[in-house]
């Protein structure tokens, strides 16, 4: 079969505007699930600031000027990191509700249903993260 | 000709052969002659056809991969479109004959009982693994594109290699094993309707491929059984007929490493299997068995 041609693309996402619920309930959650675990190890790395801030003057850490609080407020006032936490919390409210499905799968429970489980999730991703776009981009103008 | 509708050119074709043969020269004739005369009718019919589809008579177009490792000029894969007088009930597989036998005799793919039965007629059809000979023309979005399954290496045309479907099919032992025959020599083996109930749609399979086609965890690890077999190890393990033995022996084959545990649930085999197995259902199934048959609290 050495003769035979490799179709490239057309087996592998060339094909995407071909796939289903399923597989792009698949795609979303690997995605998001390796973003939120990025986001652990930022986060991790933001929260050790405090490391050093714990040993700072107690005068300091009144103002509110140690390290750990300039950071979060610096980080804060940045209008991307605003946007970023909207993304973050689109990503993590998809993973959940993807992975609650996932989790009726693996029970068995409604496979039928399991493509308008997956579209419930998209759209409740969406409601939940348009409304919380108030919340999260408030003062950062 | 040309002025009449499709249908009844179809019907008047049989004379039409009757004229040509009687004008075609003597049996010493080269049969070089007799070939590419039978290319230039082609060629004719072709393209009245294609004048037929400019006028709007029912007629479909169809878009056909083509390859032959062994042909030069077809070494590269291209598609070849075909457009076919489109009768009530056309199939894919309807089609692809017609193409074949009045266009391009060289055009090739598998095909048997027409019925859906055989399971020998699993193409991919305007981006779905379906049976050509279930799957109706007047479903389809012109042009009707017809491709080989994917993920399985193309011989020629649509016929693609399928040894490897068939070694994970017999990777699982597909036959029925009891641990024991009951006496009597013609004795039945006879199962509860409750049981067969359960077995029922799993017994469905008709080996066309279509769902080990369809899944990118196939694609992507050569030894993973696949839905198909996975769905064979069901059927017979939650067969109560076979003994105790032999059902731990196919839960172990299942749980191996390129067993259920590579499923991810993304549903494409269940999605695309022209019996309407509900695949991913019965491997979560197995994979719970599974699960309780390593985990022992109770
Ligand atoms: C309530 C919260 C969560 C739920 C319900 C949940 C559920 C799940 C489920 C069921 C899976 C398995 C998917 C499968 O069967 O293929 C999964 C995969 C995954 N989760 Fe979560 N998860 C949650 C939170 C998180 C968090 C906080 C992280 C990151 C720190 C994370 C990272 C991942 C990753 C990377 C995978 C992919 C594993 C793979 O390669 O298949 N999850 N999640
Ligand atoms: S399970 Fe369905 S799709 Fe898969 S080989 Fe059998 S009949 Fe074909
Ligand atoms: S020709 Fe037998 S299944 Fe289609």
């Amino acid at each position: 079969m050495s003769q035979s041609y490799n179709r490239g693309l057309i087996e592998d996402f060339g094909r995407w505007r071909e796939f289903s619920a399923g597989m792009w309930a698949w795609i979303f959650h690997k995605f998001t699930g390796w973003v939120l675990v990025g986001y652990l190890f930022t986060h991790i790395a933001v929260l050790s600031t405090a490391i050093p801030a714990s040993s700072q003057d107690a005068a300091v850490l009144a103002a509110n000027e140690d390290i750990y609080t300039t950071t979060i407020v610096a980080l804060e006032s940045l209008l991307v990191v605003r946007i970023l936490e909207v993304g973050l919390l689109a990503v993590a409210v998809f993973h959940i509700l993807n992975g609650l499905r996932l989790l009726f799968v693996d029970l068995g429970i409604g496979l039928e249903s399991q493509d308008k489980s997956f579209y419930a999730s998209l759209i409740l991703t969406g409601a939940i993260t348009v409304a919380s776009v108030p919340t999260f981009i408030a003062g950062a103008f | 000709m040309s002025t009449q509708p499709p249908q009844q050119e179809h019907e008047e074709s049989p004379a039409d052969s009757v004229d040509e043969t009687e004008s075609t020269p003597p049996a010493q004739q080269r049969r070089e002659d007799a070939k590419a005369d039978k290319r230039g009718r082609d060629a004719q019919r072709q393209a009245e056809d294609d004048a037929a589809a400019k006028r709007d008579e029912p007629t479909r177009h169809i878009k056909v991969f083509r390859y032959d490792p062994e042909i030069e000029g077809k070494q590269e894969p291209r598609f070849d479109d075909f457009h076919v007088p489109f009768t009530k009930g056309m199939t894919v597989l309807d089609a692809l004959i017609y193409a074949r036998d009045e266009y391009d005799p060289s055009l090739t793919f598998r095909h048997s009982c027409r019925q859906a039965v055989c399971g020998s007629d699993a193409f991919f059809v305007n981006g779905e693994q379906r049976l050509g000979c279930q799957t109706q023309l007047s479903d389809l979005n012109e042009p009707v594109r017809i491709e080989p399954l994917p993920h399985q290496e193309v011989v020629k045309d649509l016929v693609v290699d399928m040894d490897h479907f068939y070694e994970e099919m017999e990777a699982v032992d597909p036959y029925f094993d009891p641990d024991e025959t009951p006496d009597g020599e013609l004795a039945e083996q006879r199962q509860s309707r409750a049981n067969r109930e359960k077995i029922k749609m799993s017994t469905r399979c008709i080996w066309c491929g279509a769902c080990f086609s369809s899944c990118n965890i196939a694609a992507g690890d050569n030894q993973y059984l696949g839905p198909a077999a996975l769905n064979k190890a069901y059927r017979f393990a939650m067969d109560e007929r076979e003994g105790e033995a032999k059902t731990q022996d196919r839960l172990e084959t299942i749980e191996q490493e390129h067993g259920v545990w590579r499923c991810q649930t993304q549903f494409s085999c269940t999605n695309v299997c022209p019996k309407d197995i509900p695949l991913t259902e019965h491997i979560q199934e197995l994979k719970r068995e599974a699960v309780k048959k390593n985990l022992k609290f109770w």
